[in-house]
C-alpha cells in the first residue's frame, strides 16, 4: 500500500488504466495470441490429433505449394473475393441510394433488406440449395421445364457452381452493407446538394463529383469488412455442398473449408495449420493493400 | 456427464467402504466409453446391467461423448491416464489408435487368433495383427438392395437377385416428362452416399477384379475389373435411356423416402430413419449377384478395445468385459435393441435372424463381405465422387478418369503408411 501512496497522481492513472485493462489483455491472450501462435507452431510440426507432435520444418508448407487443390482452392477463393465484393458493393449502394430517396413504406422496405442478414446462414443455404436442384423438386429448375426451356446445372457443374453459392451469400450480406451506405448518405450535409442545385448540376455530376467522395470513408469499410468477410466464407459453401464438400471437383472450395476438412476429417493438424497461416498472411495482405489505396490523401 | 462422474464417485465410495467390510470381495471398477447415440447407450446399459449381475466384483461406469468431440476427448484423456479401459471405435480409426499407443492387444490366450477367425464374421479379421487381436465387435453393418414395393408392383417387376434383372426393374420404373427430365429415377445413384463403397467392394470384384492388394495398402482397381465396374456405375445414369441421375433429388436416400426412387442400395443403419418415413412401403433384399452367381459386399464396424491405461486387475476385469460385450448374448441383445447385425454367424445365422424379413439380407450379406481398411475414409471417398465427376461433367473416357482415381489414392495411402 505504502509504494501506491507515494507514487504521483499520473502513476496512479496509469495502474488504474491497466488494472482495467487486464481483463480484456488477459482475455485477448489466452483465447486470441496463445492460439495464434500455438497455430503458427502446429504448422511447422506433423500431429494427427492422437499421438505426440514431430517437428517437419517446412514439409507442411513444402506440400501446401505443390499441391494443385490448394492452388485451385486459391484461386476460387479469390474469386470470392474479385466476384462477391464490388457486386455485393454497386448493389448496396444503388438500393441504398434509391432507398434513401424514398418515402412510401420506407421501414418496411428497409426491413425486407435487411431480413436476410438476420436470417441463419446455414438454414438460408439449404433452402437455396434445394431451389438449384433439377426437377422434380428444384424450384428454379421447375420454372424452366414448365416453361418449356432446358434445365441448368446449377450445383452439379464445375462452371455454376460457384456463382450459384456466391448469390445467396451476397444477398445474405446485402442487409447490413445498405444500412451502412444509408448512414453515410444520410451523414453528407444537406448544404453541398442545396448549393449544386443553386448552380443547376447535372444528377450525374452531383453523385459523382459530391455523393460518392463523400462516401469514402463507408465505400472503404464496407470493402475492407465484405472483403474479410468472402475470403473466410464457408457456412455458405459448406451447406450447400454437404455431401460432395467444396462442389464438384473441388469447384466452389474456399481456403477455409479446405482447413476444415484437412484437420477435422483428414486429422492432418499440421498441414491444417499451415493453411491456417496462408490464409492470415493472405487477410493481413489483402486489408493492409486496402487501407493504404484507399486511404485519404 | 457431471452425474456420470458422482454415480461413479458414489459407487466407488459404496465399493470402498465394502471392501472394507468384506475384505474376500476385492471390487473393480473400469470406465468405458463410447459416443452419445440413444439406442447404443441404452443397450450398452443393458450389457453392463448383466454383466455387473454376472461379476458382483466389477463395476463399469460408462460415458459418453457427442460424436463431433469423441476423437479429441480420447486422445487427451488416455495418455493423461484419466481416460477409459475399455474404448469403442470406428474400425478405420485403429491404426491410428494403434500407432498413438492408445490401445494394448487383446490376451492370446482368452481371444486367441484361431478362435476368433473361426467364430466371428471373415471381415473381422482386419483387426487381426500377427498373433493377436487388437479389438472386436459387438455388432456389424452391411449394404443390401431397398426398394419400393409400391413402385415395383405399379411396374410389375419383381424384386431383382441380378444385376441384369436390376437395371432392367429399374428402367421399367424410371419416368420422365414429356421435354426428357427424369421425374423418378429406377435406382438412386451417388458416389456421395454408400455407393463409393458398393463400387469398391462389390462392382471391381463382381467384374472379376480386386480392388486391393498388399492388406489394402496397394490400389489393384485400375484394371479391366475395375474399367467394366466403372462403365457399369456410369453407364446407369449417361446415354439414351438411363435408369438414374447423380445428384436426382439433392440426396439419394431422399430420393426413396419421398418415393420417387425404386430402388437403393444403403446400410443396415438406414432402417431405421426409412421405418419412421410414413406411407412408405419398402422391402430390402440382398445386393444383386452377377449372372453367374458372384456376390459381395462391404461391411464396416465399430469395435470395443483395451486401452493402455487399464493395468492390473483393471485389465482382467476389462478382459472378462471384453468377453461379455462379444458374446452371443450380447449381440443378440444389441441386434434387438440397436438393429445392428450380429458380428458372428452363430448369432447372426440362426433360423430367427437370417431369415427375418428385414435383417436377413443384411446378415446373408456378411458371410461374403470385405472391409476396406480406409487410411482417410472421406478423402478416399472423395476420389471416388470425383472420378465420376471427371466422366460426367467433363467428358473424360472412364480409363483416363480410372487411372487418375488410381494413382491418387495410392499416393494418399503411401503418405498415410509413410507417417504411420
Amino acid at each position: 500500500m505504502k509504494i501506491y501512496q507515494n507514487l504521483t497522481i499520473r502513476q496512479k492513472q496509469i495502474v488504474w488504466a491497466w488494472a482495467f485493462l487486464a481483463l480484456p489483455v488477459l482475455f485477448y491472450t489466452v483465447i486470441r495470441f496463445y492460439p495464434t501462435a500455438n497455430a503458427i507452431l502446429i504448422s511447422f510440426q506433423n500431429w494427427n490429433l492422437l499421438g505426440d507432435r514431430t517437428w517437419a520444418g517446412l514439409e507442411n508448407y513444402q506440400k501446401l505449394f505443390a499441391d494443385p487443390v490448394f492452388w485451385h482452392v486459391f484461386r476460387n477463393t479469390f474469386v470470392y473475393l474479385l466476384l462477391g465484393t464490388p457486386v455485393s458493393l454497386v448493389v448496396s449502394f444503388i438500393i441504398a441510394y434509391h432507398l434513401d430517396k424514398t418515402r412510401f413504406m420506407h421501414g418496411f422496405l428497409r426491413m425486407l433488406y435487411f431480413l436476410p442478414f438476420m436470417t441463419s446462414a446455414v438454414a438460408m443455404a439449404w433452402v437455396w440449395r434445394w431451389f438449384y436442384q433439377p426437377v422434380p423438386i428444384g424450384l428454379f429448375n421447375n420454372f424452366l421445364a414448365a416453361a418449356g426451356i432446358p434445365q441448368v446445372s446449377f450445383l452439379n457443374s464445375t462452371t455454376n457452381a460457384l456463382p450459384s453459392v456466391l448469390a445467396p451469400a451476397i444477398w445474405a450480406g446485402l442487409g447490413f452493407q445498405v444500412i451502412i451506405f444509408m448512414a453515410g448518405l444520410r451523414a453528407i450535409p444537406k448544404s453541398y446538394y442545396e448549393a449544386a442545385k443553386i448552380d443547376g448540376v447535372s444528377w450525374w455530376t452531383v453523385l459523382w463529383e459530391i455523393t460518392l467522395p463523400l462516401l469514402k470513408p463507408t465505400i472503404v469499410f464496407i470493402v475492407v469488412f465484405s472483403s474479410i468477410g468472402f475470403l473466410r466464407i464457408f457456412d455458405h459453401v459448406f451447406n450447400m455442398t454437404t455431401g460432395n464438400p467444396g462442389g464438384p471437383l473441388n469447384s466452389t472450395k474456399p481456403l477455409v473449408l479446405m482447413i476444415y476438412e484437412t484437420a477435422f476429417s483428414s486429422f492432418d493438424m499440421g498441414y491444417a495449420a499451415a493453411q491456417t497461416v496462408v490464409l492470415f498472411a493472405v487477410l493481413l495482405f489483402v486489408s493492409l493493400v486496402q487501407l493504404r489505396i484507399m486511404r485519404d490523401k | 456427464m457431471i452425474s456420470n462422474k458422482l454415480k461413479a464417485m458414489s459407487l466407488a465410495a459404496v465399493t470402498s467402504s465394502a471392501a472394507l467390510f468384506a475384505s474376500s470381495a476385492q471390487a473393480v471398477e473400469i470406465e468405458y466409453w463410447q459416443y452419445f447415440f440413444d439406442a447404443r447407450v441404452t443397450a450398452m446399459e443393458q450389457l453392463i446391467e448383466n454383466f455387473e449381475a454376472a461379476n458382483p466384483d466389477i463395476t463399469v461406469t460408462m460415458t459418453h461423448f457427442p460424436y463431433a468431440d469423441y476423437r479429441t476427448k480420447v486422445a487427451a484423456a488416455i495418455p493423461a491416464g484419466e481416460g477409459p479401459d475399455v474404448v469403442q471405435l470406428f474400425y478405420g480409426w485403429l491404426n491410428d489408435y494403434v500407432a498413438a499407443d492408445l490401445i494394448q492387444p487383446l490376451p492370446a490366450d482368452t481371444f486367441s487368433t484361431a478362435m476368433v477367425d473361426e467364430e466371428f464374421f471373415p471381415m473381422v479379421q482386419a483387426m487381426k495383427d500377427g498373433d493377436n487381436y487388437w479389438a472386436l465387435p459387438t455388432a456389424v453393418r452391411s449394404l443390401a438392395l431397398f426398394y419400393n414395393e409400391r413402385l415395383l408392383e405399379e411396374a410389375g417387376v419383381e424384386p431383382p437377385t441380378t444385376l441384369d434383372e436390376m437395371v432392367a426393374a429399374a428402367r421399367a420404373m424410371t419416368k420422365k416428362d414429356g421435354a426428357g427430365n427424369i421425374t423418378q429415377v429406377g435406382m438412386t445413384a451417388g458416389m456421395t452416399a454408400q455407393d463409393h463403397h458398393w463400387w469398391r467392394e462389390v462392382l471391381v470384384r463382381q467384374m472379376g477384379g480386386e480392388p486391393y492388394l498388399d492388406n489394402y495398402k496397394t490400389v489393384n482397381y485400375n484394371t479391366e475389373a475395375g474399367q467394366k465396374a466403372l462403365d457399369f456405375y456410369v453407364n446407369m445414369a449417361e446415354g439414351d435411356d438411363p435408369i438414374t441421375a447423380f445428384g436426382f433429388m439433392d440426396e439419394p436416400q431422399a430420393a426413396f423416402k419421398a418415393g420417387r426412387a425404386g430402388m437403393h442400395i444403403d446400410g443396415s443403419f438406414r432402417i431405421g430413419s426409412l421405418n419412421k418415413t410414413r406411407g412408405l412401403k419398402w422391402g430390402v433384399t440382398e445386393l444383386p449377384a452377377t449372372s453367374d452367381g458372384t456376390r459381395s459386399n462391404y461391411s464396416s464396424y465399430w469395435v470395443n478395445a483395451i486401452t493402455t491405461k487399464a493395468e492390473g486387475e483393471k485389465y482382467d476385469a476389462a478382459v472378462k468385459f471384453m468377453e461379455y460385450v462379444t458374446s452371443d448374448e450380447a449381440m443378440q441383445i444389441w441386434l434387438d435393441v440397436v438393429g445392428e447385425l450380429p458380428a458372428k454367424p452363430s448369432v447372426g445365422m440362426t433360423e430367427a435372424n437370417a431369415n427375418d424379413d428385414t435383417f436377413g439380407p443384411f446378415i446373408r450379406g456378411l458371410a461374403y463381405a470385405n472391409t476396406t481398411k480406409f487410411a482417410n475414409e472421406s478423402g478416399q471417398r472423395q476420389l471416388m465422387v470425383e472420378m465420376v465427376e471427371r466422366i460426367t461433367l467433363e467428358g473424360m473416357s472412364a480409363a483416363d478418369s480410372l487411372a487418375i482415381a488410381a494413382e491418387a489414392e495410392q499416393k494418399l495411402l503411401d503418405d498415410y503408411y509413410a507417417s504411420n
